[in-house]
C-alpha cells in the first residue's frame, strides 16, 4: 500500500501499515514519540513511551461507539446502523465560498488522494482508542471550495433522517448534530475528512460515508455522516455546547489539566488495556497544534 | 438448619446470580470493548435494584399482609451492601488500581464520585448495625438510624444521574421508584402518628 506522509507530521504521529502490524517496529516508533514528547514538559515518561499506542482491533473500533443518532449505548450503533443508507449521498457546500454546490459523495472525494493516518481518539468520557483511518485532509477540500476571506469558521451538519436514525426520534440532543472548526483548525494538516478505516469503506457505525476527525480534540468534535459544510463568519454553536454549555465547549481540545465538571480528564482508559494511562496535552499532538492556541486561556476556552 | 435460614440462604444465592452472570461475561469477554466500565455500571445498577427491592419489603408486607417477608429484609439489605462493596472495589481496585492519590483527587473534586462514596459510607453503619445485638443495643434509635437508607437511595440515584452524559431516563426511573417508596413511608408514618396523638392528648387531660 502506498502511503503518503506529509513532511510536517512526524512519523511518531502517523505509523504506516507495517508498523502497526509489526510490534517491534512499532515500538521503535514509540521510542521516537517518547523522545519527542519527553523533550517537552511532560515528565511521565513510562506512560508516554506509548507502548499503548498499538492500534485497536477492528472489532473494538466498530463495536464500541458513541453515535447517539443510533442509540446511547456503546453497542447500539453497531446494532442499529446496519440499514442506514449511505448511497446516494449528497454534501451541500454553502455559505461564504466562491463555489457553493451540491456534491455527489463520489464527486466530492474523487479529486483527492486518500491518505492513511493512525490517530489517537480520546473520548470526552475518558476512554480512548488508536485508529488507522483513511481520509482526505480537509485543507485539500477547502482549497477547492475557495472560501471567501470573510469565512472565519467551518460548520458541519449531520444528516437528519429520523426514520433511519432511531436516536433522532428521542430528545436526547437537539438534532441534527452540528459541529464547527475555526478556519485555521480546519486547514490544519492533521484535520481529516475520513472515508475509511483499516483499509475498508467506513462502517456505518463509525460515521459513513463521511466524517470529520480532529485528533487533538475530544471525539465529539468528529461529526459523522456529514451532509453539509458551511463557511460562516461567526463561531458555530456545536450540539454538545448547546446541550450543556458548562460542560462542553466549542474548542474541546484534549487537555489533562482542565477537567470535565463531573470527571477527570487527567487520565484515560485505552480500550483493550487494563491500566489507566495519562492523558496527553492536545492528545499528544501539542507539537503540531499548540501554536494555534497561543495566548488563549484554555481553561476559559474549553 | 431451620426452614427460614435455608430460605435465606437460597435468597442469597439468587441475589448473587447477577454478579455471577457479570463475572462469567467478563471471563467470556462478552462485556464489550470496555469491560471494566461495564462491570462498574452493572454492579452499580444492581445495588440500586436490590435497594429498591429491600425498601419494597415493608410496603408489600403491610399492603398485602405478607408478614413472612419481614424475615428477609436484613438479608436483602446486606446483599445490597455487598453489591455496593463490589461496585466500590471495582472502582478502587480495578478502574484506578489503588492509585490512592488519584482516587482522593477524584473524590474531593468530582461530585458524582463524592456522592457515590457518601452513599457507601451511609450504608456502612447500617450494615454493621444489622445484627440482633445491635438492634437490641440501639433500641428505638435503631429504627431512626436505619431511616438513613432513604438518604442512601436518594444519594445513590443522584450518583447515577451525575455519572451519565445525557441519557437521564433510567436515573429518573429510579428516582420515581424511590420517591414512591419514600412517599409510602411518609404517609403511613403520618397515619400512625395521627392515630397515636389522640390517646396521648387524652392522657394529658387526665393528668
Amino acid at each position: 500500500m502506498l502511503i503518503k506522509k506529509p513532511a510536517d507530521i512526524p512519523s511518531s504521529e502517523i505509523t504506516d501499515e507495517d508498523a502497526h502490524l509489526n510490534r517491534r517496529s512499532f515500538l521503535a516508533v514509540a521510542g521516537i514519540a517518547a523522545a519527542v514528547i519527553g523533550s517537552k514538559r511532560l515528565p511521565a515518561l513510562p506512560l508516554v513511551a506509548r507502548q499503548e499506542d498499538k492500534p485497536n482491533t477492528l472489532e473494538e473500533i466498530t463495536g464500541y461507539n458513541n453515535y447517539y443518532e443510533f442509540g446511547t449505548d456503546k453497542e447500539d450503533p453497531a446494532a442499529n446502523a446496519k440499514n442506514f443508507r449511505t448511497k446516494p449521498w449528497t454534501v451541500k457546500v454553502d455559505g461564504l465560498v466562491k463555489k457553493p454546490a451540491d456534491y455527489h459523495f463520489e464527486d466530492l472525494v474523487k479529486p483527492y488522494k486518500v491518505e492513511d493516518r493512525v490517530y489517537r481518539l480520546r473520548c470526552v468520557e475518558a476512554w480512548s482508542m488508536v485508529i488507522p483511518w483513511q481520509g482526505i485532509p480537509l485543507a485539500d477540500m477547502i482549497k477547492t471550495f475557495e472560501p471567501l476571506p470573510s469565512a472565519k469558521y467551518v460548520q458541519f451538519t449531520t444528516i437528519y433522517a429520523p426514520n433511519e436514525m432511531p436516536g433522532q426520534k428521542l430528545a436526547i440532543l437537539p438534532w441534527p448534530y452540528v459541529e464547527g472548526l475555526r478556519m485555521d483548525e480546519a486547514m490544519h494538516p492533521l484535520t481529516l475528512m475520513v472515508t475509511g478505516l483499516y483499509g475498508k469503506t467506513l462502517p456505518n457505525q463509525n460515521g459513513a460515508p463521511l466524517r470529520l476527525v480532529v485528533p487533538w480534540k475530544y471525539g465529539f468534535k468528529g461529526i459523522k455522516a456529514i451532509t453539509r459544510i458551511s463557511f460562516v463568519d461567526k463561531q458555530p454553536r456545536n450540539t454538545w455546547q448547546i446541550s450543556s454549555p458548562n460542560e462542553y465547549g466549542f474548542y474541546a481540545n484534549v487537555n489533562p489539566e482542565v477537567d470535565h465538571p463531573r470527571w477527570t480528564q487527567a487520565s484515560e482508559r485505552r480500550i483493550g488495556q487494563f491500566r489507566r494511562i495519562k492523558t496527553l496535552m492536545f492528545n499528544g499532538y501539542a507539537e503540531q497544534v499548540a501554536s494555534l492556541y497561543a495566548g488563549m486561556d484554555l481553561r476559559k476556552n474549553f | 438448619m431451620t426452614a427460614t435460614s435455608l430460605k435465606k440462604a437460597t435468597l442469597v444465592v439468587v441475589a448473587v446470580v447477577p454478579l455471577a452472570v457479570i463475572g462469567w461475561r467478563f471471563y467470556d469477554n462478552k462485556l464489550g470493548a470496555n469491560p471494566i466500565r461495564e462491570t462498574e455500571i452493572q454492579t452499580g445498577l444492581w445495588t440500586l435494584r436490590l435497594l429498591a427491592i429491600t425498601l419494597s419489603v415493608t410496603p408489600f408486607r403491610k399492603s398485602f399482609g405478607w408478614n413472612f417477608l419481614a424475615k428477609y429484609r436484613r438479608t436483602l439489605g446486606l446483599t445490597t451492601f455487598f453489591y455496593a462493596c463490589i461496585h466500590l472495589s471495582m472502582w478502587a481496585g480495578v478502574d484506578w488500581f489503588f492509585a490512592w492519590g488519584d482516587m482522593w483527587h477524584e473524590i474531593v473534586k468530582h461530585k458524582y464520585i463524592l456522592i457515590g462514596m457518601t452513599t457507601w459510607l451511609i450504608m456502612l453503619p447500617l450494615a454493621i448495625t444489622s445484627t440482633k445485638g445491635w438492634v437490641r443495643r440501639l433500641g428505638k434509635d435503631w429504627a431512626r438510624l436505619h431511616r438513613l437508607v432513604y438518604v442512601a437511595a436518594v444519594t445513590g440515584t443522584i450518583h447515577y444521574l451525575w455519572a451519565v452524559k445525557k441519557d437521564t431516563f433510567f436515573p429518573l426511573v429510579y428516582f420515581a421508584v424511590f420517591s414512591l417508596l419514600l412517599g409510602y413511608r411518609v404517609i403511613s408514618a403520618r397515619q400512625k402518628s395521627s392515630r397515636e396523638i389522640r390517646p396521648r392528648s387524652d392522657a394529658s387531660v387526665a393528668a
